[in-house]
């Protein structure tokens, strides 16, 4: 079993095709794969459609697929933080599914899980349940949403051992367990990966199985929204 | 006088159940933090914590950290944090007793309208239908009247909806108001402030 790649480009090699859909982790800036992202770019890869919460800012996380013109869809919840993808949108260049964030991340945990589709609550009277199947169980009604299997699944960890086991670091875990699960390939950076049998197996947060390729790497990790209070509050 | 943002915030925090698991959205509901005083409360961040603590002081914050707001905040010792699929698993799942909201509007039958106005610039809407739809009470704090003075409690809400009859009280600055069976009661005033004004400054339709 061979997971651990040099770097980004090196695990991504082979892995990549224009018009392809990726499944990236992260909420916002925190969590994201930034290191495969930057990768991404560099293979010029083009026409991608990205099923991701967030879109990134202008200079970083999918912010820079979309300066570079190589996204043609993404499917999110909320993707108000980034002036380049609201002119592309606007303008029409760019397509947008949105899907209530619930609904997103359970798109992604089913299509991994092998589940089709599922009924949720969620959306139901409201434009997002038009053209799609509804169903009443127990005087309620739901609506039918589908399972996401991604191309690719590209996700961001803490530590991770040399068979892909993971661990996530406190909110950075979000996004990245169910993109992971939905990929039919799935590439993992971590900030460290540490020898076999040091990782408590009790509190493995995605088991290795998940996992078909690893990098280790220096991350940025920024933050989009400082915000402090006073010491004396404290 | 009508309540200003942090009085409705404070009385927001009077719905809160001891010892319940909560959701406040962003605005005026992230001041209800502000009030829970002795309560045993709990608050989810649908990015993927319970628990949640305040911000951090200058020097300390942490970019694997943040709330549903992308602010960095701190944690608890009840803090625990989990992926995107459980968190929403918990609101879908009615684990979470509350979400306090913003709205832009709310109709008679407990209709809401708080993510998208057509024809503007339409960032999505993030976490709201899922836990409109999932939390056992959602309570909304906004203003009673738009900027042009205009009602918005209506008969039936004008823009694009994010759940359909899921609200249960509705604050604003002139008072609370509970959907019930037929339209909308009134349950209390702001000080000073009349049923009459109540009533004429709402177009929903009013049953008490």
């Amino acid at each position: 079993m061979q997971k651990i790649y040099d770097d980004a480009d090196a695990a991504l090699d082979g892995l990549l095709r224009d018009d392809m859909l990726i499944a990236a982790g992260g909420f916002g800036l925190c969590g994201i794969p930034e290191l495969l992202l930057s990768a991404i770019e560099r293979s010029k890869v083009k026409g991608l459609t990205f099923a991701s919460n967030n879109a990134g800012v202008d200079d970083f996380g999918i912010g820079i697929l979309l300066a570079s013109r190589q996204v043609k869809k993404m499917m999110s919840s909320y993707v108000g933080e980034n002036a380049e993808f609201m002119r592309q949108f606007l303008e029409g260049e760019l397509e947008v599914e949105f899907n209530p964030q619930g609904t997103l991340a359970e798109r992604m945990r089913a299509g991994g899980a092998g589940i089709a589709g599922f009924y949720t609550k969620t959306g139901v009277g409201t434009q997002i349940a038009e053209g799609k199947e509804t169903k009443v169980f127990d005087d309620e009604t739901y609506v039918l949403e589908r399972g996401i299997e991604a191309d690719l699944a590209i996700v961001k960890a803490w530590k991770a051992d040399d068979t892909g086991n993971l661990v996530f670091r406190k909110t950075a875990r979000n996004f990245n367990v169910p993109a992971a699960m939905c990929g039919k390939t799935c590439v993992a950076e971590v900030e460290e990966i540490v020898p076999r049998g040091s990782l408590d197996p009790d509190c493995i947060h995605l088991p290795g199985v998940f996992v078909h390729r690893l990098i280790q790497g220096d991350h940025e990790k920024r933050i989009e929204k400082v915000t402090t209070r006073k010491k004396e509050e404290a | 006088m009508p309540w200003d943002r942090e009085q409705m915030a404070e009385r927001a925090a009077q719905e809160l159940e001891d010892g319940t698991y909560v959701n406040l959205g962003i605005g005026i509901p992230t001041l209800v933090a502000n009030y829970i005083g002795d309560k045993d409360i709990t608050l989810q961040s649908e990015n993927g914590m319970l628990g949640m603590g305040p911000f951090p002081v200058e020097g300390e914050e942490d970019p694997d950290l943040i709330n549903a707001g992308k602010q960095t905040i701190t944690e608890l010792n009840r803090t625990s944090y989990f992926d995107s699929a459980t968190s929403f698993a918990m609101i879908r799942g009615g684990k979470i007793a509350c979400a306090i909201l913003g709205a832009m509007e709310v109709a008679e039958n407990g209709d809401l309208a708080n993510w998208m106005i057509p024809g503007k610039l339409v960032k999505g809407m993030g976490g709201a239908m899922d836990l409109v739809a999932g939390v056992q009470k959602v309570v909304i704090v906004m203003d009673h009247q738009n900027k042009h003075g205009e009602s918005k409690i209506l008969h039936e809400c004008t823009l694009p909806l994010t759940g359909t009859g899921v609200v249960d009280r509705i604050i604003t600055n002139l008072g609370v108001l509970d959907v019930v069976e037929g339209g909308l009661k009134i349950v209390e005033t702001a000080p000073d402030v009349t049923e009459e004004q109540i009533r004429e400054a709402t177009e929903a339709k009013i049953v008490n």
